[in-house]
């Protein structure tokens, strides 16, 4: 078997709170990402969902290099990402990049777009000023804005419209891996939609891998080729995104799919509505950590973490109802 | 028709004067809710949604936005035609309101239980014992675990579905008439948002009250509402029974806006689009204001408003295209 774009093994981040402040000491952890393994193949995108607090947004992180893991690794083409120095991290960091979801928050308002976008061939010594000033035209108009709107601030666009100078400026070094953030979550529902054709397209043309991060169910739908559920720090559900939504196994799963609201008034369903919040990462519940909320909980859930099972598909859940 | 609405909106007019210029962000909206019904108001940002409710409870603004024209009728009375104190007599007892944001529409420096007991003593109620036992009571009614533990804590010892569901109690504990919900649920993750909208539909039902839904999200009017009116611009374009705009909906904006929702069961690889974007309210076009993104429109649609079409007897829409199915 050749080698996966991407691949995190047993990657786990806990944070330590502490209390004081000269000798301060732990007084807990908060366990945000808990032994959690995928892979992602280069021209693929992996769909991470689940409720704030499921430790989506720290995994991304982790594949982005921004925070190191406690223990566990990523891999990209094999090779371990934390702890690379020099001419090593920067080919990292060249591809793997980022599109965050707040465009108002990840554009630097003081600098024209055309230097927002340029910034990284810049600092890559890509190439000469005349062959950076082409290649960001041309970035400019693959995500659909106009040569001349580089010449604009950000403040001059729409939401959409940032969006794009945001991909635009991680396509530049033309990266392996984008890490998507709830990329369209911010923007409005017509927006939205041209934000994700553009986005799968620019996937084939690219062949570049995406980590999504996303709570809408059919945005991930939509986009990705494999999702993995999140609960509380851990994978609880992870499978072909088409196998995933023809057949939901894990609880949690199942009460997300029913908690989607339905697209027509006729096609009420069944709801699984969940009682609670979810608990506090600081202290997760024991066994399986859904089991405080879960419709089917059994006597060994709580005592018991559940096994994983994988089938022949790839489908893999973490469930005792599955035995 | 015996039954008079619960609140009749007649061509509002709400405009920002600003130096650059006017913009008529709410431009001639007209709606009435019926006693015991959810209306719910969808449009993007910026189309006048938010601000249409604000005017409705007059609480826009003031240093640089005016209603400039419109009638607002409550049982009868017209409330632009109100005294600052008899609208505070209207806020909170006949039209009471919940806020997208459960984080902000709190003060962070009073308990839950102040915070409760300030809005029902407004009703006039003196003995404090009573006052508690109400506050207890609706939170009760809004399915808040623990509630007397709950009064003595303090926003931020709570999470962003439980807050909104204190907000929820807030307003309804003086059983209003009318209930302005403006996003409530866009803050919330997706299975507590679930969770309050089955609240709001049964507390709605269970009083009887009215309910405007303010959203720009067709999932939420698919599950909650019973009629619908879609803004676009400041000006309601389509308005007619949930059913008929989701099975027959007529004006292109609206096809253009449930066609680009990426559905959970659909073959389709691309979604549907809706190109460039809405005019400016500073500048609007003397034609339909959706003409510029429209695939069918004409000279007569860029130079002239369109009028309203019956397209069935409880389901009308702005476009010449429009035709009465």
């Amino acid at each position: 078997m050749s080698t996966p774009l991407l691949e995190a093994n047993d990657l786990t981040k806990h944070f330590t709170v502490s209390k004081g402040l000269l000798f301060s000491k732990e007084i807990g952890r908060v366990r945000a990402v808990d032994a959690v393994n995928f892979t992602l193949e280069a021209g693929q995108t992996l769909g991470l969902v689940g409720e704030s607090g499921c430790g989506k947004t720290t995994t991304s992180r982790l594949v982005l290099g921004l925070e190191s893991p406690t223990s566990g690794e990523v891999r990209l083409n094999g090779n371990p990402i934390h702890g690379l120095t020099g001419a090593n991290e920067r080919s990292y960091r060249a591809n793997v990049q980022a599109v965050f979801q707040d465009p108002w928050a990840s554009l630097n308002p003081r600098m024209l777009v055309k230097d927002i976008v340029a910034e990284s061939l810049r600092v890559t010594n890509w190439g000469t000023k005349s062959e950076i000033s082409d290649r960001v035209q041309e970035l400019m108009l693959q995500v659909g804005l106009t040569g001349e709107q580089a010449l604009q601030y950000p403040h001059e666009f729409s939401g959409g419209q940032r969006q794009r100078v945001a991909l635009a400026s991680a396509l530049a070094l033309q990266p392996k891996l984008i890490v998507l953030d709830e990329p369209v979550s911010a923007l409005d529902v017509s927006i939205r939609a041209q934000m994700m054709n553009l986005l799968k397209d620019i996937q084939v043309q690219e062949n570049v891998a995406y980590l999504l991060v996303a709570h809408d169910l059919a945005t991930v739908r939509h986009m990705a080729d494999w999702t993995a559920v999140m609960y509380l720090g851990q994978i609880v559900e992870y499978a072909p995104t088409v196998k995933l939504f023809e057949n939901v196994r894990h609880p949690y799963t199942k009460a997300l799919f029913s908690a989607v609201l339905p697209d027509h008034p006729d096609h009420q369903q069944d709801e699984i509505v969940l009682v609670g919040e979810v608990p506090s990462p600081l202290n997760p519940p024991s066994g399986c950590r859904f089991h405080t909320r879960c419709p089917f909980v059994m006597e060994q859930c709580a005592r018991i973490e559940p096994p994983i099972r994988t089938d022949d598909a790839g489908h893999r859940v973490a469930c005792h109802l599955e035995a | 028709m015996s039954q008079q609405p619960a609140l009749e909106v007649r061509d509002l007019h709400t405009h920002f004067f600003l130096r650059r210029g006017v913009v008529k962000a709410v431009d001639g909206v007209s709606f009435t809710l019926e006693q015991g019904e959810v209306l719910g108001i969808v449009g993007e940002s910026g189309c006048g949604k938010s601000l249409t409710a604000l005017s409705i409870l007059r609480l826009i603004p003031e240093a640089s936005a005016r209603t400039v024209k419109g009638e607002i009728l409550l049982n009868g009375e017209d409330l632009l035609q109100k005294d600052p104190a008899a609208m505070r007599e209207v806020r909170g007892r006949q039209v009471a309101m919940i806020l997208q944001d459960p984080q902000t529409s709190l003060n962070p420096v009073f308990t839950i239980g102040n915070q409760l007991h300030e809005a029902i003593a407004r009703q006039g109620e003196s003995s404090a014992k009573t006052v508690k036992e109400r506050a207890i009571e609706v939170l009760r009614r809004v399915k808040l675990a623990a509630p007397e533990e709950r009064t003595i804590q303090y926003p931020h010892q709570l999470s962003g579905g439980m807050k909104q569901r204190v907000v929820g109690a807030i307003s309804i504990s003086c059983a209003p008439d009318v209930l302005i919900a403006d996003e409530p649920t866009t803050a919330l993750d997706v299975t507590i948002q679930l969770q309050y909208l089955k609240l709001l539909k049964e507390l709605q039902e269970s009083s009887g009250m009215a309910m405007l839904f303010i959203t720009h999200d067709f999932g939420v009017v698919a599950k909650i509402c019973d009629r619908v009116a879609v803004m676009y611009a400041g000006r309601i374009v389509e308005m007619g029974p949930v059913r008929e705009i989701f099975d027959n909906p007529a004006h292109p904006y609206t096809q253009a806006l449930i066609g680009s929702v990426p559905k959970m069961v659909s073959t389709s690889e691309r979604l549907s689009t809706i190109e460039g974007q809405p005019p400016s309210l500073s500048d609007l076009p003397n034609g339909c204001r959706f003409a510029e993104r429209c695939a069918l429109a004409d000279d007569r649609c860029r130079s002239e408003y369109p009028k309203v079409y019956d397209i069935s007897a409880s389901h009308t829409a702005s476009c010449w295209k429009a035709t009465p199915g």
